[in-house]
């Protein structure tokens, strides 16, 4: 693989037509110049404290690692960022990143419709152009942040083909972006895609863990002994993860999210379930049959309702440095319900497959161990459609 | 080397795509049995994949249809293998990477060749990425064919240089589809090819008229139609072999 860029072990590369080759390399050598520019990086961090509101909160969860009875809990609050999740780290480098490569328009995907807010906020902020492709599956289950990117002046486009999800929100994209580059940054909103995406979102995502481990060292003077995320595409667990990557200690532990179970073909946990392949610009882990035809997955959760996962996450898993776990819509409803009960904070349906987890595998450590969830965004979103998951006839 | 210069050798060629099992092999079958007897030089036939990202609304409708239809990687082999029987021209596969990848690379290229495929297009396989498949490719003679955009700029000449079979120019920027007009500037980047290699190229996407295909044929060695051929087959289903036919004649005629 002499000319093939963006690696992690065998994963990752530049899957994409012709047409956008030019795009990915200047993407490239403006952000290899700019991450190491001081003006970048402070107008960036201007950005991120006073805009975003960082750094966000290491939560100790008292009562939760009460009522579990193992291991000391914390919540990284992402969800307290504005636009209510992690999406917006990424979203203000990339636009400022567009921004200084005289871009003028910035074109995404979304699923649950939080990178999509987070775009549109970033486009508005600073006077962008803006437009979001959402599958219309997701413009129906997440119909309220449907209007708030309009609000924010962003036009939302429905995607009808395929599955009308998020994997056909991102094709549609990709196509957008081949039909006009010139004016137009296309700003993907997970650790995948063709190279130099997964590296670029990740480095903008990597302030989640640069900031746990200071904020951990300072509560307890030493490093948590497991971090919790969740995983779709991965971007929000990448993030958790990168400081602690070398920290052999600290177990990296990602939730996929298992739909109605991984032995059912309504799941779009990929690592559990997938195989190689090649899909999206990237090689990695894809839910596909075997004709390689990818597979229409199922989760509740828009968010983590994709195909695939990000290059570094297979390489994490191929290595055995990270842990990818299942975790079903059942168990992050009853997560989703009980972290609201329990500590007042309602998360991301998202989040909660990770909350799921850690409610299984806290009670099992001891109790002057440490462990981290990430919650990646606010609940407020997934109120009414897991009302109506517990039957009650709410509509936003 | 394949045989995919013959296509170029008698003037200007002809490319017809279609997408294989739209609406099914049969239908397919016939199609392109048709275009070859009313002048076609060489086929291009698409394995469907369920999420093709290079493709227009017209294109994905096919592969949409062929998938529904029931058609797989294995099935579309035989029935290669069965058109080549009284089907002599260059025929070339066009699909995507993980269609190649997740049949086995090595499996695949050998059933190509065993059926008589010449070449193979894989939209989301560019120069950088091409050690994936070329190595297996060059062991059983197949042609992995290189394609270059309106952005290719300063990377036309190292494309071209390794390019083999013919180069696939794509007309303009986005995805598969007719179009009512194509502004690239084609002359100098057909030049700009031609400075670096001896293959011969071919320009698609967009073309769907034959004033359209009589212009690009003056600046290139042929021009590559398949949404407008797709766009018929759509129309007239399992009775698409004659309307197909009809319009590769005449778009023949005017390159």
């Amino acid at each position: 693989m002499n000319n093939s860029k963006g690696r992690f072990g065998i994963h990752g590369g530049q899957y994409i037509p012709e047409t956008l080759m030019n795009a990915v390399q200047e993407l490239e050598e403006a952000y290899e110049f700019y991450k190491n520019d001081p003006a970048f990086n402070r107008e960036l961090t201007d950005l991120l404290n006073n805009y975003a509101g960082r750094p966000s909160r290491l939560y100790y969860a008292e009562k939760m690692t009460r009522d579990l009875g193992g291991a000391k809990i914390y919540c990284k609050r992402e969800d307290l960022n504005h636009t209510g999740a992690h999406k917006i780290n990424n979203v203000l480098g990339q636009a400022l990143l567009a921004k200084k490569m005289g871009k003028t328009r910035l074109i995404a995907e979304t699923g649950a419709g939080q990178h999509g807010v987070a775009t549109a906020t970033a486009a508005a902020l600073m006077d962008m152009e803006c437009v979001v492709f959402m599958g219309e599956e997701d413009t129906k289950r997440q119909a309220l942040n449907v209007y708030r990117m309009r609000l924010l002046g962003a036009r939302v486009i429905p995607v009808t083909t395929g599955t009308r999800t998020l994997k056909d929100a991102v094709s549609e994209a990709m196509r957008e972006w081949t039909s006009r580059i010139a004016d137009t940054h296309y700003c993907l909103g997970s650790v995948m895609g063709p190279h130099p995406f997964p590296t670029i979102v990740r480095d903008f995502q990597a302030v989640i863990s640069r900031e746990i481990k200071e904020q951990m060292l300072r509560a307890e003077g030493r490093l948590p002994d497991a971090v919790i995320a969740c995983v779709g595409g991965g971007s929000n667990a990448i993030g958790s993860f990168y400081h602690f990557i070398e920290d052999q200690s600290v177990r990296l532990i990602g939730c996929e999210a298992a739909g109605r179970g991984i032995y059912t073909k309504e799941t779009a946990a990929t690592v559990n379930t997938g195989r190689l392949g090649i899909f999206h610009g990237m090689k990695s882990y894809f839910c596909q049959d075997e004709f390689g035809q990818i597979a229409p997955v199922y989760s509740i959760s828009a968010g983590l309702d994709y195909p695939g996962v990000g290059p570094e996450h297979a390489y994490l898993h191929d290595i055995g440095r990270a842990e990818y776990v299942p975790v079903t819509d059942e168990e992050a409803v009853e997560a989703f319900e009980y972290l609201s009960k329990t500590e007042g904070i309602i998360p991301a349906i998202e989040s909660a497959h990770a909350v799921a987890y850690a409610r299984k595998l806290a009670p099992q450590m001891k109790k002057d161990q440490i462990l981290v969830i990430t919650i990646s965004g606010r609940g407020d979103k997934d109120c009414a459609a897991i009302a109506r998951y517990r039957g009650e006839n709410i509509h936003e | 080397m394949s045989k995919i210069h013959t296509a170029f050798e008698k003037g200007k060629a002809f490319i017809a795509f279609v997408t294989c099992g739209d609406p099914d092999l049969e239908t397919t079958a016939e199609v392109v049995r048709s275009a070859v007897a009313n002048g076609a030089d060489l086929v291009e036939l698409g394995i469907p994949f369920s999420d093709p990202t290079a493709e227009g609304p017209v294109i994905q409708g096919a592969n949409l249809r062929a998938l529904a239809g029931g058609v797989t990687t294995d099935k579309i082999f035989d029935f290669v293998k069965d058109l080549r029987k009284d089907v002599a021209i260059p025929l070339v596969f066009m699909t995507y990477a993980n269609v190649v990848f997740s049949y086995d690379a090595e499996k695949f290229m050998a059933r190509c060749r065993d059926c008589g495929i010449d070449g193979l297009i894989l939209p989301d396989l560019p120069f950088e990425e091409k050690e994936e498949f070329l190595p297996i490719c060059r062991k059983v003679g197949l042609d992995l064919i290189s394609m270059i955009a309106p952005t290719s700029e300063d990377r036309i000449q190292k494309i071209a240089k390794e390019a083999e079979g013919f180069l696939y120019i794509v007309s303009s920027l986005g995805v598969t589809g007719t179009r009512s007009e194509i502004k690239t500037d084609l002359e100098s980047i057909v030049a700009h090819v031609r400075a670096n290699t001896k293959i011969p190229c071919a320009i698609g996407f967009g073309i769907s008229t034959p004033e359209q295909a009589g212009k690009m044929a003056a600046v290139a060695d042929g021009v590559i139609v398949g949404s407008a051929i797709v766009k018929l087959i759509e129309k007239h289903g399992k009775d698409a072999a004659g309307p197909v036919g009809e319009f590769v004649r005449v778009m023949k005629e005017a390159l």
